[in-house]
């Protein structure tokens, strides 16, 4: 099975350059709430950034949630990956934790910020692995 | 060379018309997170401060000191120098938030000085805070670069201070907190570091903005200029460590830290890591003590551990989840 991905990102982009790393094809969520929803057709992997610094209230983006509302979208995910940033402590990634626990699918990686090469390289391989398994 | 358009002058600012969306999300984020230290309750922690040898308790007041210097440059000089370069008066509005922030910070260390510790020690070690020559030698680095007109390194070097330059103190009550000591203070301390993280990202956003229609070549200007600074900052910092840690025998994982954090630092200006992982490998108690889940397995894809299972239930705002 190809490996599909679905990410969100905000104008600062960390996530978006941490997808063109991976030189995956994936799919970005639209930023703005009047643009039109994105549909999926096969199943993917999310990655997300976590929102807030420190709570759960407002931890998953908007976006992503309006996204996951659509039951067709929500059951075509397998996994998550989460951006984030240790300096939020253990909310660290919440929104990857957030999700994975809400739609019952794996918390499969988290990274902070841009990602570093190993992360890059952990993920490529994993997701790569993942699929595979999931035939 | 200086390509940005500064505020002219002073409209009513209308938080219900934004030119950035960011402004409002970060403002929104600093006020939910706006706390002050009367909230933590310190005083637990006089006990777990007798504990400690008079070599410890020296060390523990330094390294706040020199973190109380560099909260006060961010509040009186580098908020107020942003201000200036802001292009929008929300982003104006949003330094007012942070310079008052640092504030707070500052003021937290002086609270914990008087719950702690004795006041002869605390002036002692302002004393050498004044004298000490890596610690001024940062201070001086982030100072030039906020007096010079180069709106794009005065972000640059405070990004810097923000992401980088405080960690080298920041390890010190982790390391406490690792070994179930002044625990409280450390409650404290987190607050301060979940606060350091939305500016360094707010600031370093607005750095990627502004540098985004800067010419090719001012753009690898500045680049070589960012890290060029971070290396004579990393330089101090590794004497400055030294200098502070190596008679409790933790200067080379205090370095780890450092090199973690100033990868952080470079991510925030969208600039790539400079150090690889095998110097960023941090104790894994430090990081837990900085982010309790942060030694959980999440990394499904090494198949060493089932993150399946989600150990904690999280309070989730079912009003925005339909299903």
């Amino acid at each position: 099975m190809a490996s599909s991905l679905v990410y969100f990102s905000t104008k600062s982009g960390n996530t978006h350059r941490f997808v063109e790393k991976l030189g995956l094809a994936a799919k970005r969520l639209p930023l703005g709430r009047d643009e039109p929803v994105l549909r999926v057709t096969q199943p993917y992997i999310l990655i997300t950034p976590t929102y807030g610094g420190g709570s759960a209230q407002g931890a998953v983006p908007k976006q992503v949630i309006h996204f996951l509302n659509d039951t067709h979208n929500r059951n075509l995910l397998r996994g998550v990956i989460a951006a984030g940033n240790t300096n939020f402590g253990d909310a660290y990634g919440l929104a990857g934790r957030i999700i994975a626990k809400k739609c019952s699918v794996p918390l499969l990686y988290r990274f902070e910020l841009l990602g570093t090469d190993d992360d890059v390289a952990r993920v490529r391989k994993g997701v790569e692995e993942f699929w595979k398994r999931q035939t | 060379m200086n390509t940005m358009q500064r505020l002219s002058r002073v409209d009513a600012i209308n938080w219900n018309r934004l030119q950035d969306d960011k402004d409002l999300e970060v403002w929104n984020r600093l006020t939910s997170n706006f706390w002050l230290p009367e909230k933590v309750p310190l005083s637990n922690d006089i006990q777990s401060w007798n504990t400690l040898t008079d070599k410890e308790k020296q060390l523990t007041i330094r390294v706040f000191t020199g973190l109380t210097l560099l909260d006060t440059i961010q509040s009186s000089v580098g908020a107020p120098v942003l201000m200036e370069d802001a292009r929008t008066p929300h982003e104006e509005a949003v330094y007012t938030n942070i310079a008052f922030m640092e504030s707070v910070h500052a003021r937290s260390y002086s609270s914990i000085f008087s719950t702690l510790c004795a006041t002869r020690d605390v002036d002692d070690a302002f004393r050498w805070s004044e004298e000490n020559p890596t610690l001024q030698a940062k201070s001086q680095l982030i100072l030039e670069r906020y007096r010079s007109d180069d709106p794009l390194m005065r972000k640059v070097a405070s990004v810097f201070l923000e992401s980088f330059l405080f960690y080298s103190g920041f390890y010190l009550p982790m390391y406490w907190s690792s070994h179930a000591k002044l625990t409280n203070t450390a409650d404290l301390i987190r607050l301060i570091i979940r606060d350091e993280a939305v500016h360094g990202y707010y600031i370093g956003y607005k750095f990627q903005q502004a540098l985004a229609e800067a010419t090719p070549a001012r753009q690898q200007e500045v680049k070589d200029y960012a890290y060029e600074l971070l290396l004579e900052l990393y330089d101090n910092e590794v004497r400055y460590t030294e200098s502070l840690y190596d008679e409790v025998g933790l200067s080379e994982d205090v370095k780890k830290f450092l090199h973690y954090n100033a990868n952080k630092a470079l991510m925030n200006l969208g600039y790539e890591p400079l150090f690889p992982s095998s110097v960023t490998d941090v104790d894994p108690t430090i990081m837990a003590a900085l982010s309790p889940n942060a030694d959980e397995n999440h990394d499904f894809f090494s198949g060493s551990g089932s993150s399946y299972v989600i150990g904690k239930a999280v309070a989730t705002e079912d009003d925005d989840w339909a299903f």
